[in-house]
């Protein structure tokens, strides 16, 4: 399996043999702490990569900068071979780069559909001067809302459709917004923190849609603190601490790694975990 | 105390131009608060601007009614470039400070006596109506509408006000219920979450910017047609705050709550003063005299408003359900 994924032998930056993101030196200064220092990594297309840390290593930083919702102090990244090095975020997500977000963003005083609706890309009926004609874009719109009713139905969210997404509970939420990124039928879909606050019973169906998501074809990169659901789900785990990739590789043989076990498992609780793990990379590979 | 005559000057207001400019102005607000979340305080520089791009038209270059009115509406989608395109990329909050200041600022500039060749300076511009009247059909004489009485040119200025209103509300809800409405909801609620769907949030704020605006100028230009008068000083602050009082008593997410609103606020605000006056007359009220009564009605609407605030947050066509929503 490793070998399928990466080129050499699994190390931190390694090559990938067909990889979709390509980032490049990518970094992020906030006042004196440098939040985010890529030197090199590479996504791996159609699998499922984990993106995990300890709190602060800069994931979230990472996502926001990868989807346009920040601007690096220096770097370049490609997406499918494309330069997003500034490209508004709205311009990525169009290429088919499409992220959800750690603190869920639903539009509350929208129903569940019309959340779902607003998803879908290339809609006809969201040009001005077209919006006005109903007969240009009601044809559309039905094939979306087929579209939605299918996904919501994955979700266990059909019975919600009519509902205000004010209205449903945090792990609902959490639900609609990756359903309405799905919408837009993404190449790479991002989610951050996918399972936070999600009901345990709903953990697996939410794991299964993950995984289906991979026989479709679409590649998943997600940051999670959930150590099951990376063992579970993911083909390749990227470990960042205090903004740098320290390790990178299949799970089995990450989880096993001595500075990821020093970062979740707190053999050195009172230290700063980013700094041991560092170290130990430094000072045992 | 003239009963007859108060209920008359109450029925009249329901249905006068004045109404139907501050409903159009607030239709216009609408668009940018009620159904994207813009905070626009200047809407009086955008009916300001359809009204002096209008009447200087007119009167400096010789235009006919429709150029001029093109010319109105030009200069409002001018301004909102002018406005929106530093500011709509920040957060909500910027657009509202600039709009204030630029809608002072342009006050101001109207006002001034340095461009009074073209503005009239502070005494305001007359005699730009006669183009449009030409083409009025209706007879000379007095009407009577119900118990208001009133000129062929009366007449006609509410007939056109009340088409557009209707004209407007048509496109608005078409707006607003297809896709283009569904994202500036979206933007409403929260901009990120749009961006992060393959929308260009700044190109559809822009685009509800110059449509309130627009529809903001043309009920500039009904509000100076028919007093055939237009002055500097109705383009004040004041007449932003009157536009909000308006949308927010009708319901501001909703394409009629401005008209209800409107004709509900003018028509009260006339009543109260009618039958204030009517009792001050009358020796009910020996603490209050005539003039007075012009200033207190304005204290009893500011009461009525803050009831309405706090029982009736959604106004009077608004969905209870959305305010409870964001409550939470």
């Amino acid at each position: 399996m490793p070998a399928e994924i990466s080129k050499g032998p699994a190390a931190p930056g390694c090559e990938k043999v067909d990889p979709i993101v390509v980032v490049d030196k990518v970094t992020r200064q906030f006042g004196g702490l440098k939040a985010v220092d890529v030197e090199h990594v590479e996504i791996p297309r159609g699998m499922i990569t984990a993106l995990i840390g300890p709190n602060g290593a800069g994931k979230t930083t990472f996502f926001n900068l990868l989807t346009g919702f920040d601007k690096p102090d220096t770097g370049s990244w490609t997406f499918e071979g494309k330069d997003l090095a500034g490209l508004p975020s709205h311009k990525v997500a169009r290429l088919g780069m499409v992220r959800t977000f750690q603190l869920t963003k639903s539009l509350n005083i929208m129903t569940v559909m019309e959340n779902m609706r607003l998803g879908a890309q290339h809609q006809r009926g969201e040009g001005f001067w077209a919006s006005v004609f109903k007969p240009l874009w009601k044809s559309q719109e039905i094939a979306i809302t087929d579209q939605a009713a299918e996904l919501l139905v994955r979700f266990k969210l059909d019975a919600k459709r009519d509902d205000y997404a004010g209205e449903l509970s945090g792990g609902q939420r959490k639900l609609l917004e990756m359903a309405r990124a799905l919408m837009a039928k993404p190449k790479l879909v991002m989610l951050d923190e996918p399972m936070a606050g999600v009901n345990p019973a709903l953990t697996q169906s939410l794991l299964e849609h993950i995984k289906d998501l991979k026989k479709d074809g679409t590649t998943v990169l997600f940051v999670e603190h959930d150590m099951h659901m990376v063992r579970n789900i993911s083909d390749w785990v990227i470990v960042m601490a205090e903004g740098k990739i320290v390790a990178e590789g299949p799970p089995n043989k990450v989880m096993k790694d001595q500075a990821v076990i020093d970062a979740y498992l707190g053999a050195h609780a009172d230290t700063d975990l980013g700094t041991v793990a560092i170290k130990t990379i430094k000072a045992g590979k | 105390m003239d009963f007859i005559g108060i209920l008359g000057l109450t029925i009249g207001e329901l249905f006068s131009p004045f109404t139907i400019a501050y409903v159009l102005c607030a239709m216009g607000l609408a668009m940018h608060f009620g159904f994207t979340g813009l905070l626009n305080f200047g809407q009086a520089a955008f009916a300001g601007l359809g009204a002096y791009g209008f009447s200087i038209s007119v009167l400096s270059f010789g235009l006919d009614w429709w150029a001029a009115a093109l010319v109105g509406i030009l200069s409002a989608v001018a301004f909102a470039f002018v406005l929106g395109i530093p500011t709509l990329r920040l957060r909500s909050d910027y657009l509202a400070i600039v709009t204030i200041a630029a809608a002072q600022a342009l006050y101001f500039a109207l006002s001034a006596s340095d461009f009074a060749d073209l503005t009239g300076g502070s005494s305001g511009l007359h005699g730009f109506a006669e183009s449009f009247y030409a083409m009025n059909p209706i007879p000379e004489g007095r009407y009577t509408f119900i118990v208001t009485e009133m000129s062929e040119r009366g007449v006609f200025i509410s007939i056109i006000g009340w088409v557009l209103v209707i004209l407007v509300s048509i496109f608005l809800t078409a707006l607003t219920k297809s896709p283009w409405g569904r994202v500036l909801k979206g933007i409403r609620e929260d901009e990120d979450a749009v961006r992060s769907l393959g929308k260009s949030v700044f190109a559809y704020k822009m685009q509800s910017l110059i449509i309130g605006g627009v529809i903001a100028a043309v009920g500039g230009m009904i509000f100076i047609l028919a007093p055939e008068y237009n002055s500097p000083g109705t383009w004040v602050t004041n007449f932003t705050f009157m536009i909000w009082t308006v949308l927010l008593l009708g319901g501001a997410a909703t394409v009629l709550g401005p008209v209800v609103g409107g004709m509900s606020f003018f028509a009260l605000l006339m009543l109260t003063e009618g039958v204030m006056t009517g009792l001050v007359d009358l020796g009910v009220l020996p603490f209050l005299n005539i003039s007075q009564v012009a200033q207190i009605r304005y204290l009893l609407v500011g009461l009525a408003l803050m009831l309405l605030v706090i029982y009736k947050p959604q106004g009077f066509l608004g969905n209870k359900k959305e305010t409870l929503i964001n409550a939470r």
